[in-house]
């Protein structure tokens, strides 16, 4: 299937491959390491980076290089690599893939990250629920410390970089950076006000850089081949390199697929995934996970690059991408993503907190035949009052399923209001949170 | 014997880990849950004097966070994901099976508390749904006849093979994988 050089997804697509230390230094890895410490001076790696034009994969697409680059120069106390493995957008499986399948392309993309930014010490936050990925990481570090390529005096070089994993415990807000690092304190997972950012004062209130499982995984790459390479894939100058993305809903072939960045929706849906489960065509996707808004068939020729789905009123995202089939409610689907946003609003800021509460009973509402024409004003006036008002953006997320149903779709809601208004069956609905 | 003397070398290790005491409090409160099957009060005060925390500051972070019982669960704790990207290819339905095979509905557990069962947000697999997590363990792609047999086999050995092993999917065709060789 591949018309194109796989990257992040090589070798575990070679035959029996199983991610050992063995198997994944017979691929060259580690090579990267090997070449790097004390061979280019660190502020060149993170030129290299720069100049690769990676952005981070978790979501936000910032790019990496500049975001190192924020680290003061001069600090003398220690600093903190935290790697981002949280994985909890819904839509979004493939931190899971590169972490059970090939665990020392992340550790070795962690040990480079940490040399350049000059840390020793290292945290791998993996969402709770992967058990079975915490486990394959703890044996994979074990397998590295023995071999010298993680802990003191790494081959010989005198950097050290210690990598530990530390569990969450099931909260989706973990995955936004600062909360991650309340997390990891000890505390309950609620968003910092920034600035300050973590850059300056992240965990323990110590210069700190946050980065996705596969922002790190591109770094061994990208470091062996060059930025010039990396540069020159997928869709320059903004959007470089390939993408894991995760296709899911009603397609032939739901799965990761690792292309480079810039090719359309419909290529990625129809060819890669095999195409819609029945004969029933498409009716809506989602590009970038669940805090992505809505797009239509008319977008399938979107290209999948940070700018293109911005420019059509989405966003890239964490590259989970679902298909949803015609005959499926977009108001159900609006509701299904609603009650996900209101289960995991983590309660710090009110407009979020209240927001998701009063927007998830209008919706049941509407869904259930009892709404109210003005309850569509309602809705609106509600995300606009909840959008760009949070500490974080989890804000802008929980509104994007409701704003973007509305916009395209808005005769499915009418539709549901029209019903209950015939069948007289506006009821008033019991008030207060449940 | 306390629970701190229980796991003394375990929590020593995990102490190693972080220079400030009160990030071990996540990985301490796994290790008293593992114990007991949730976190009992005691373990909480123990873990709160260990860390020179006051017990509310133990019990604000516990209710956090989803994956902590606060009370005794089933042997077999099942959580099944219904988000969208699940509910899309049939979770509703798999929970529904779940309610009536096991006679549970969502926050039960069954009378020889052999099973409980929780509905939950999404889980990360969203490619291989419908999918659930018991204890440790992922099964996904579930159809009925699946099911069954996971209820089955947990019931007789207590542990399935139809749980998922490391995540790849889709799984490369040979002919992919000769063309990456």
């Amino acid at each position: 299937m591949p018309k194109h050089e796989l990257i992040l997804l090589k070798n575990m697509m070679q035959p029996g491959y199983t991610g050992s230390l063995t198997d994944y230094e017979k691929t060259g890895g580690y090579q990267a390491l090997r070449n790097t410490l004390g061979k280019i001076a660190p502020a060149d790696v993170t030129t290299i980076v720069r100049k690769s034009g990676l952005r981070g994969r978790g979501g936000a697409g910032f790019p990496t290089g500049v975001k190192w680059g924020f680290l003061p120069k001069d600090y003398q106390g220690p600093r903190y690599l935290c790697c981002n493995a949280d994985e909890s957008e819904p839509g979004t499986f493939k931190d899971r893939q590169l972490m059970e399948r090939d665990p020392h392309q992340v550790l070795e993309g962690i040990v480079l990250a940490c040399y350049a930014i000059g840390s020793e010490t290292a945290y791998i936050y993996i969402r709770g629920e992967m058990v079975l990925g915490s486990k394959i990481l703890e044996q994979a570090i074990g397998e590295a410390r023995v071999a010298g390529y993680i802990g003191k005096n790494i081959l010989g070089t005198g950097i050290n970089v210690d990598v530990w994993v530390h569990r969450g415990a099931g909260a989706y807000i973990c995955g936004e950076e600062t909360a991650l690092l309340e997390s990891l304190e000890g505390k309950r997972g609620l968003p910092r006000i920034k600035p300050p950012f973590p850059a300056t004062h992240g965990l323990y209130n110590k210069p700190t850089v946050v980065n996705n499982v596969e922002t790190l995984a591109n770094l061994p790459h990208i470091i062996t081949r060059g930025p010039e390479w990396f540069a020159a894939i997928g869709s320059p100058p903004k959007s470089t390199g390939t993408r894991v993305f995760c296709v899911s809903g009603h397609v032939k072939r739901p799965g990761n697929y690792e292309v480079p960045m810039g090719m359309t929706v419909r290529e990625l849906v129809y060819e890669y995934a095999g195409g819609m489960r029945s004969d029933k065509p498409m009716k809506a996707f989602i590009p970038g996970g669940a805090s992505a808004p809505f797009l239509t068939p008319a977008h399938l020729d979107v290209k999948l690059d940070f700018e293109h789905v911005a420019a059509a009123g989405s966003m890239l995202g964490s590259g989970g991408v679902t298909v949803m089939e015609e005959g499926t409610s977009m108001v159900w689907a609006a509701l299904r993503l609603m009650e996900f946003f209101y289960h995991e609003s983590c309660g710090k800021c009110s407009p979020c907190r209240e927001g998701s509460s009063w927007l998830v009973q209008t919706m049941r509402r509407i869904f259930a035949k009892r709404g109210r024409m003005e309850d569509l004003e309602t809705l609106l006036d509600l995300c606009k009052n909840i959008a760009g008002r949070t500490v974080c953006a989890f804000g802008d997320a929980e509104v994007a399923p409701i704003q973007s149903t509305l916009k395209h779709w808005r005769h499915e809601y009418v539709e549901l209001i029209n019903q209950a208004e015939a069948a007289n069956l506006i009821r008033p609905e019991p008030v207060g949170r449940h | 014997m306390t629970f701190l003397e229980k796991y003394k070398d375990e929590i020593a290790d995990i102490l190693s880990r972080y220079p400030v005491m009160r990030s071990a409090l996540i990985p301490l409160l796994y290790v008293a849950q593992r114990d007991q099957g949730y976190v009992t009060e005691s373990a909480m005060q123990e873990i709160a004097h260990l860390l020179r925390l006051t017990p509310p500051q133990v019990y604000e972070t516990i209710t956090f966070y989803t994956m902590f019982n606060l009370k005794p669960v089933g042997k077999f704790h099942i959580q099944v994901c219904k988000s969208l990207m699940c509910a899309l290819v049939g979770s509703d339905t798999v929970i529904e099976w779940i309610n009536v095979k096991l006679g549970i509905a969502s926050g039960e557990s069954t009378a020889d508390g052999l099973f409980s069962l929780s509905v939950v947000e999404c889980l990360a697999a969203c490619g291989t749904g419908p999918m659930m997590q018991i204890n440790e363990d992922y099964y996904e792609q579930l159809t009925e006849g699946k099911l069954d047999r996971i209820l089955a086999d947990l019931r007789s050995t207590g542990t399935s093979p139809l749980k998922s092993g490391p995540f790849m999917w889709p799984e490369p065709t040979p002919a992919e994988r000769a063309r990456e060789a």
